[in-house]
C-alpha cells in the first residue's frame, strides 16, 4: 500500500483506537469494563499486526516471490495439489486449525483474572503465533509442501526429524486425553447433555449414509439435513431431561462417561471413515465457524459488562481451577489461543498444497491464527461476564472447595467472590441441568457464558437450549479432533512400529488396524482415566502436560524455522523466530521444572505421588481416594517422566539448531537449504 | 446485479465445501490424456476421504 495521506490517516485512528481500547482494559480499572473494548482492542491490535509487521517480515525476511510457481501450480494432480482460491484456502486453514483449545485455555486462564490472559493472547499471537504459522507454512510452501517432521530431517537432521515425530505423537496423545476429560465433564450427570452427545452420533452417521450412498459427495445437501438433525439431538435431549423414566437411564457418573468416551474412540477409529468421522467433521466445521460470527455478533450487540476483576489473588498460585503461578502457567493455560505448535503440523500439511500464490501465505499463515487467537478473546470474555463467584463455583473441583454445595459456598465466599447455594440452584434449573458446582474443565462455564450472551440477545426464554447447544458445539468438535486425532496417532505409531516390525505399516490391513487402534487408544484413555480418578478433578494434571507438549511442537517448529532463516543467510532478521522461541524455550523449562520439582504436592507430580504414597501408608486418605491412590501415585511418577522428556527434547532440538548455525555462521559444512529450485508461474500460465 | 453476486456466494460456499469437487474432476479429467477409468461420482467421494484422512488435518 502506498503512503498516501488517507491510508496515513487510517492506520493512525486504527492505532489511537487500539490504544485507547487498551488502555481501557490494562489500566483504568476503578469501574467495570465493558466486553466491547476487548473487541475493538483485539480487532484494532490484529490490523495493525497484519498490515506492518506481517508485511514486513514477508517483504524482507522471507522475501515472498509471487513470480514464483507454488508446488500447486507445478504439480498440479487434481488430487492432494490443487491450486486453489485463496479464500477458500483460508476456509480450509481456519477450519483445521480452530479446535477446542482456544475455547478451553482462556477460560481457565481467566482464575488469574481478565488481564494476564488477555495480554498474552494478543502479543503471543502477533509476535509468536502468527509468525509461527506464517514461517512455516512458507518453509512447507517452498520444499513441495513437505511435513514438519520431513523438514527438521533434511534441516537439522535426523535429532530434530525424530523429535518432531515423538513430539507429534505425545501431543497427540495428551491432547485427545484432556478433551476426552472435557467431554466427561460436561457429560457427568446431566442426562441432557449425555442423550445428546449420544444423539449426534446417529445423526452423524445418516449424514454419512446420506453423502457416500444416497447422494454421493453433495456436502452441502447433507450438511444441512445433519445440522437440522443436530438441532432436534439438543432439543430431544430436553425432552429426555423431563422424562422421569429416560432420565434415570442417561445419568452417569464421570467413570461411566469416561468409558464411553474410550470404546467409542476406539470404534470410531476403526469404522471407516465415510461412515463417521468425515458427516461430522463437516458439521463441526460449519458450526464452528457459525458460533464464532454469532458469538462476536451477540457480544457487540449486548455489550455485556466484564465482572470478573483484572487480576485476583491467585496470581499466586493458589488457584482452585489449577495450581501454579501466574508466571508461567497463565502461558501454559493459554496454549492454543497465543502460540500452537500443533498449527505447524496443519500449516506443513495440506494447506501448502493448495496454495496458488506464494503471496497468498501471509494471509493463510499469519491471518488465520490471528483470527483464531480472536476467538480465544471471545472465549475469555464469555468467562469474564459471568460473576465470579459463579464462574469459581462452576470450575472448582470437589477435592479443593469441598463436595457438599454449602462447604464449596463458604469457600467461594471466603475468597471474596460472592455466591449462594440458591443462586446457583436457579441457574442450574435455568439451564436444565441438576447441578453446575465442580463442573470443571471449562465447557461448562463457557456454556453458561455463550448461553448468557446469546439468550440476552436472541430469546430470554431460551437459556437452557442455548446452553446445550453450546455443549453440542463443543462436544461436536472436540469429537471430531479425537476421532481426527487417534486416527493421525494411529499412523504415526504404525510408521514407527514399522521399523521394528515391517508388517506393522500395513495401513489398509484390518488385523494390523484394530492392534495399532488399540494401542494408541490405551495410550490416551490411561491419561483419560487418571483424570477421571484425581481428586484435584484432572485439569490440574492434564492441561499443563498438555500446554507443554503444544509448546514443545512449537519450539521444534520455530526452532526449524530459525535454523531455514540462517541458512537462507537472514541472520540480521532471524530474531523474527528466535525471539518466540526464546521465550517459549524459557516458559516451557520452567513450567516442566515446577511440574516435575515443586515441592508442593499439589503443583510438583513427585511431591504429589510421594505426598499421596505418605497419606496412603497412615491411613489418612479418604476410603474412595484410598482405592485409586496406588494408580494415582504411579501416574503421577509418569507424567513427571513425561515432562522431562519434553523439556529435554526441546533442548535437544534447540542446541542441535544452534550447533548447525554456528557451524553455517563460520563457513563449515551443513546440510544444504532443501529448497525448490525457482520455476516461474509464466511456465504455467494458461497458453 | 444482486442474481450475480448471490451466484456468486452460492459458487464460493460449494468450493468451500467441496460440493462441486466431483465436476472439477470430470473438467479435469478432459483435458488430462490419461487411460484411467473415470471414477463414479460415489468413488471420487470415497477415494477424496481417503486421501484427506492421512495427515494431520484437524487440531486442537
Amino acid at each position: 500500500m502506498k503512503r498516501t495521506g488517507p491510508s496515513i490517516i487510517l492506520w493512525s485512528a486504527i492505532a489511537l483506537v487500539g490504544a485507547w481500547a487498551l488502555a481501557n482494559i490494562a489500566i483504568f480499572r476503578d469501574e467495570s469494563i465493558n466486553a466491547v473494548w476487548f473487541i475493538v482492542a483485539a480487532i484494532c491490535v490484529y490490523l495493525l499486526a497484519y498490515r506492518f509487521y506481517s508485511a514486513w517480515i514477508c517483504a524482507r525476511v522471507l522475501t515472498l516471490d509471487a513470480t514464483r510457481a507454488t508446488p500447486a501450480v507445478r504439480l498440479n494432480n487434481n488430487r492432494d495439489y490443487i491450486p486453489t482460491n485463496k479464500w477458500i484456502v483460508f476456509g480450509h486453514h481456519f477450519a483445521a486449525i480452530a479446535g477446542p483449545g482456544p475455547l478451553i485455555g482462556p477460560t481457565l486462564a481467566a482464575q488469574f483474572g481478565y488481564l494476564p490472559g488477555t495480554l498474552w493472547i494478543l502479543i503471543g499471537s502477533v509476535l509468536g503465533g502468527c509468525v509461527q504459522d506464517l514461517v512455516v507454512l512458507f518453509c512447507s510452501l517452498r520444499r513441495d509442501g513437505r511435513s514438519l517432521g520431513q523438514m527438521a530431517k533434511d534441516e537439522l537432521g535426523p535429532v530434530g526429524g525424530w523429535a518432531a515425530i515423538f513430539g507429534t505423537m505425545m501431543i497427540i496423545t495428551v491432547i485427545v486425553a484432556v478433551l476426552g476429560l472435557v467431554v466427561v465433564n460436561a457429560m457427568k450427570n446431566s442426562p441432557w447433555a449425555t442423550t445428546t452427545v449420544l444423539g449426534t452420533i446417529p445423526a452423524a452417521m445418516l449424514v454419512g449414509i446420506y453423502l457416500s450412498n444416497i447422494r454421493p459427495g453433495r456436502i452441502l445437501e447433507g450438511s444441512i439435513i445433519g445440522l437440522v438433525l443436530l438441532l432436534m439431538c439438543v432439543v430431544g435431549g430436553g425432552w429426555v431431561h423431563g422424562n422421569s423414566t429416560l432420565a434415570p437411564l442417561f445419568d452417569w457418573n464421570a467413570m461411566t462417561c469416561a468409558w464411553f468416551v474410550i470404546i467409542y474412540g476406539f470404534i470410531a477409529a476403526v469404522l471407516p471413515i465415510w461412515l463417521l468421522l468425515a458427516p461430522r467433521d463437516y458439521l463441526s466445521a460449519f458450526l464452528k465457524i457459525g458460533v464464532v460470527i454469532l458469538l462476536a455478533f451477540s457480544i457487540m450487540l449486548y455489550a455485556p459488562a466484564i465482572k470478573m476483576p483484572a487480576l485476583t489473588q491467585f496470581i499466586d498460585g493458589t488457584g482452585p481451577i489449577f495450581k501454579g503461578d501466574v508466571f508461567p502457567f497463565v502461558f501454559i493455560t493459554i496454549a492454543c489461543g497465543a502460540i500452537s505448535g500443533f498449527h505447524s503440523l496443519i500449516a506443513s500439511g495440506t494447506t501448502p498444497k493448495l496454495l496458488s500464490n506464494e503471496a497468498d501465505v501471509r494471509m493463510i499463515g499469519y491471518g488465520s491464527m490471528a483470527l483464531e487467537s480472536f476467538v480465544a478473546i471471545m472465549a475469555m470474555v464469555a468467562a469474564c461476564t459471568l460473576e465470579p463467584g459463579v464462574y469459581f463455583a462452576i470450575n472448582s473441583p470437589g477435592g479443593v472447595v469441598g463436595k457438599v454445595a454449602g462447604e464449596a459456598v463458604n469457600m467461594i465466599n471466603s475468597w471474596g467472590f460472592m455466591v449462594t447455594v440458591e443462586q446457583m440452584q436457579a441457574l442450574a434449573t435455568q439451564m436444565g441441568e441438576k447441578t453446575l458446582f465442580a463442573r470443571t474443565g471449562g465447557a461448562p462455564s463457557l456454556a453458561v457464558g455463550m448461553a448468557a450472551i446469546f439468550s440476552s440477545s436472541f430469546g430470554k426464554n431460551l437459556m437452557a437450549m442455548w446452553y446445550h447447544f453450546a455443549i453440542m458445539f463443543e462436544v461436536l468438535f472436540i469429537l471430531t479432533t479425537l476421532d481426527a486425532g487417534t486416527r493421525v496417532g494411529r499412523f504415526i505409531l504404525q510408521d514407527c512400529l514399522k521399523t521394528v516390525w515391517k508388517p506393522m505399516g500395513d495401513i489398509s490391513s484390518y488385523p494390523v488396524t484394530i492392534l495399532s487402534s488399540a494401542l494408541f487408544v490405551a495410550a490416551w484413555g490411561y491419561f483419560l482415566i487418571q483424570g477421571v480418578m484425581d481428586p484435584l478433578g484432572g485439569v490440574n494434571i492434564l492441561w499443563p502436560l498438555f500446554g507443554i507438549a503444544n509448546q514443545l511442537l512449537a519450539g521444534i517448529a520455530l526452532s526449524v524455522a530459525t535454523g531455514i532463516l540462517i541458512k537462507m543467510g537472514k541472520q540480521r532478521h532471524v530474531w523474527v523466530t528466535a525471539l518466540p522461541l526464546a521465550w517459549i524455550a524459557i516458559i516451557c523449562t520452567w513450567a516442566s521444572f515446577e511440574k516435575v520439582f515443586s515441592s508442593n504436592p499439589q503443583i510438583g507430580f513427585l511431591a504429589g505421588a510421594t505426598d499421596m504414597a505418605s497419606k496412603l501408608a497412615a491411613g489418612t486418605l479418604a476410603p474412595e481416594l484410598a482405592n485409586v491412590a496406588p494408580q494415582l501415585i504411579v501416574g503421577q511418577r509418569i507424567d513427571a517422566v513425561l515432562t522431562v522428556l519434553f523439556a529435554s527434547m526441546l533442548w535437544i532440538v534447540i542446541l542441535d539448531m544452534c550447533r548447525i548455525s554456528y557451524r553455517f555462521v563460520n563457513g563449515k559444512a551443513v546440510l544444504p537449504l532443501s529448497e525448490s529450485a525457482y520455476v516461474s508461474c509464466e511456465a504455467y500460465a494458461v497458453k | 446485479m444482486l442474481h450475480k453476486r448471490l451466484l456468486y456466494i452460492w459458487r464460493f460456499l460449494r468450493q468451500l465445501t467441496g460440493d462441486d469437487a466431483y465436476e472439477h474432476y470430470l473438467a479435469h479429467r478432459q483435458c488430462a490424456h490419461t487411460s484411467e477409468p473415470v471414477l463414479t461420482r460415489q468413488k471420487f467421494y470415497l477415494y477424496r476421504l481417503e486421501l484427506k484422512s492421512r495427515g494431520v488435518n484437524r487440531c486442537c
